[in-house]
């Protein structure tokens, strides 16, 4: 008796301490960013996130190029990407919920999620940047092929297995009887998803959407090889650019005085709050649409 | 027969290579409650749910034979015109969630797409919900969520979204079932107010609740039809040996 007693105690202990630990560790990685980037911090202040100008030999360190350049690829991304997975996730739970087809294209989500995304890069690089870069040159802008729509376009598709995984889990889980009310009073299939369906599903759907751009916020290999390393604030999203997660890959290794390292640092710790901030705004969301 | 509502005639039905409806001849007269009895998984959903042609919502189904609503087979119209002018109430109480009390009433238009004015769309949703026994309880709230309201309040939500339409048929599937007997007794007080307004057809496997809402009865077992004819009859001086056995409890 005293026994059992004393493992529950036991495994309550190391539960909380399990979520103690993650608590202490996230406040540690917050501490350390702050620490590290203190330097770029106190130097440039707020004019960090508003200054146009990233010139590390004159001393210019404003990151509002990068923090346009995440969020203008990002938001296109999902907007690219969100109509395509809402679709292949009503086709996968409403269309063809079982059989080959489903199988096949259930399967492709799934390699989608697990393609590295130094992969994804190459298939930019090589596949889309001359396809862009045509397109470019048949519509009389500057044919740089790459760029933060061609970005957006290889992010949209990277995120695809989120939205589209946790949509098409949110619909499946409609019950039947509401659907089957719904056609007893002669509505057809596409009026059941369009008007029972996807607002049931709305919040899941909207947390997988928000899933998928906080993986576009971060993403940073696939995004650094073909957006163009270009620092100036962009002027279209045809222009070559910089995300956050890209300009620190391609440039902390060659960040030579500290106050280099640390603006990169703070960017890091931007790029931090931004996801942060987008998460809990979204959650808010969710929570204020959530009705039944 | 102008007073003949459906006519089912000759009716099969398959799940796969399973025959569990076999050749039942039915007819239904107009503002009538048929109550529709038998023991557990003698067809009776399965053949009701073959009225409104709900059942091709499963895969694998077959049918055999006609069913007629006045003189059109309903498996040459098409369904969704089938499942307007028939309607249907389901075994446990199923109000869209989404939606609040005036839109759960009003859904079956706005599911269809049919525009409709807000004035009548007002009358609509009076006359469906006093016509339900629910319009006193919610007329301050029509536009809270149905899913807050009691069992028996979602069922008779559920009943007053059919009667919108205003449906040739109302198939109700052991409606009472889930509820409690305050609230069923309720749900058998309404069914025989509703009378007057359309036809019904009740299955259930409680035998006082056929002889105290319906006027004729019908008797299924093992997917055939074994009695049918007026409920007093039906349960005074049963024709068939296996109805009064079922009806003195020897099974089901
Ligand atoms: N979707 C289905 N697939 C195969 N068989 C089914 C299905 N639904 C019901 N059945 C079978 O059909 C028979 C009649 O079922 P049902 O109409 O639900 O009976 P009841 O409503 O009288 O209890 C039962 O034997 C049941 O097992
Ligand atoms: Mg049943």
């Amino acid at each position: 008796m005293n026994f059992k007693i004393n493992r529950d105690k036991l495994f309550r202990a190391i539960l909380y301490g399990s979520a103690f630990f993650l608590i202490v560790l996230i406040f540690g990685f917050f501490i350390t960013f702050i620490l590290e980037s203190s330097e770029s911090l106190t130097k440039f202040g707020f004019g960090f996130i508003t200054g146009k100008q990233w010139d590390p030999v004159d001393g210019h360190f404003g990151a509002l190029p990068f923090l346009s350049g995440t969020l203008i690829t990002s938001f296109l991304g999902l907007i690219i990407s969100f109509p395509i997975s809402l679709m292949i996730a009503v086709f996968l739970s409403e269309y063809f919920y079982k059989g080959f087809f489903h199988n096949v294209i259930k399967t492709a989500v799934e390699l989608l999620a697990g393609i590295p995304s130094i992969v994804f890069g190459f298939w930019g690089l090589f596949a889309l940047v001359p396809l862009i870069r045509e397109f470019q040159l048949s519509i009389g802008i500057e044919p740089y092929g790459v760029g933060i729509f061609t970005s957006a376009i290889v992010l949209s598709i990277m995120i695809i297995p989120y939205t589209a995984s946790i949509s098409r889990e949110v619909i499946s889980m409609v019950p039947t009887d509401v659907k089957e009310a719904a056609y007893s009073l002669g509505a057809t299939k596409f009026e059941v998803i369009r008007k029972i369906i996807l607002p049931y599903s709305g919040s899941g759907i909207f947390a997988g959407a928000l899933l998928a751009l906080g993986r576009a916020l971060g993403e940073t290999m696939a995004v650094t090889m073909i957006i163009g390393n270009s620092n100036s604030m962009p002027t279209s999203i045809f222009s070559p650019g910089n995300t956050m997660a890209s300009v620190i890959a391609n440039e902390f290794t060659e960040a030579t005085d500290s106050t280099y390292v640390s603006a990169l640092i703070e960017i890091g710790l931007l790029l931090f709050l931004v996801t942060a901030l987008i998460n809990l705004v979204g959650k808010y969301i969710i929570k204020k649409t959530v009705q039944f | 027969m102008e007073n003949q509502v459906l006519n089912i005639q000759n009716f099969s039905f398959y799940y796969g290579e399973t025959q569990v409806l076999k050749d039942i001849n039915l007819s239904i007269e107009k503002n009538r409650v048929t109550a529709i009895m038998g023991p557990s998984g003698c067809g009776k959903t399965t053949l009701i749910r073959a009225i409104n042609r709900m059942h091709e919502l499963t895969e694998n189904t077959r049918t055999e034979g006609i069913i007629k609503l006045y003189n059109e087979d309903i498996f040459e119209l098409d369904p969704i015109t089938v499942r307007r002018k028939i309607g249907m109430v389901f075994q446990k109480p199923n109000p869209f969630p989404t939606m609040n009390i005036y839109d759960n009433v009003i859904a079956g238009y706005n599911l269809n797409g049919i525009k409709l004015k807000k004035s009548d769309k007002d009358i609509i949703v009076e006359d469906s919900l006093r016509k339900s026994a629910l319009w006193d309880e919610v007329k301050d709230n029509l536009y809270k969520k149905g899913t807050f309201l009691s069992g028996g309040q979602q069922q008779r939500l559920c009943i007053a979204r059919a009667l919108a339409m205003k449906p040739e048929i109302l198939l109700l599937d052991e409606p009472t079932s889930a509820l409690d007997p305050k609230a069923t007794s309720h749900i058998e007080e309404l069914i025989k107010e509703l009378r007057s307004y359309v036809t019904m057809l009740i299955v259930t496997h409680n035998m006082g609740q056929a002889a105290r809402i319906s006027n004729d009865a019908v008797f299924l077992y093992l997917g055939e039809l074994v009695e049918h004819g007026k409920t007093k009859k039906l349960f005074t001086t049963p024709q068939d040996k296996r109805t009064e056995e079922y009806l003195t409890g020897k099974f089901g």
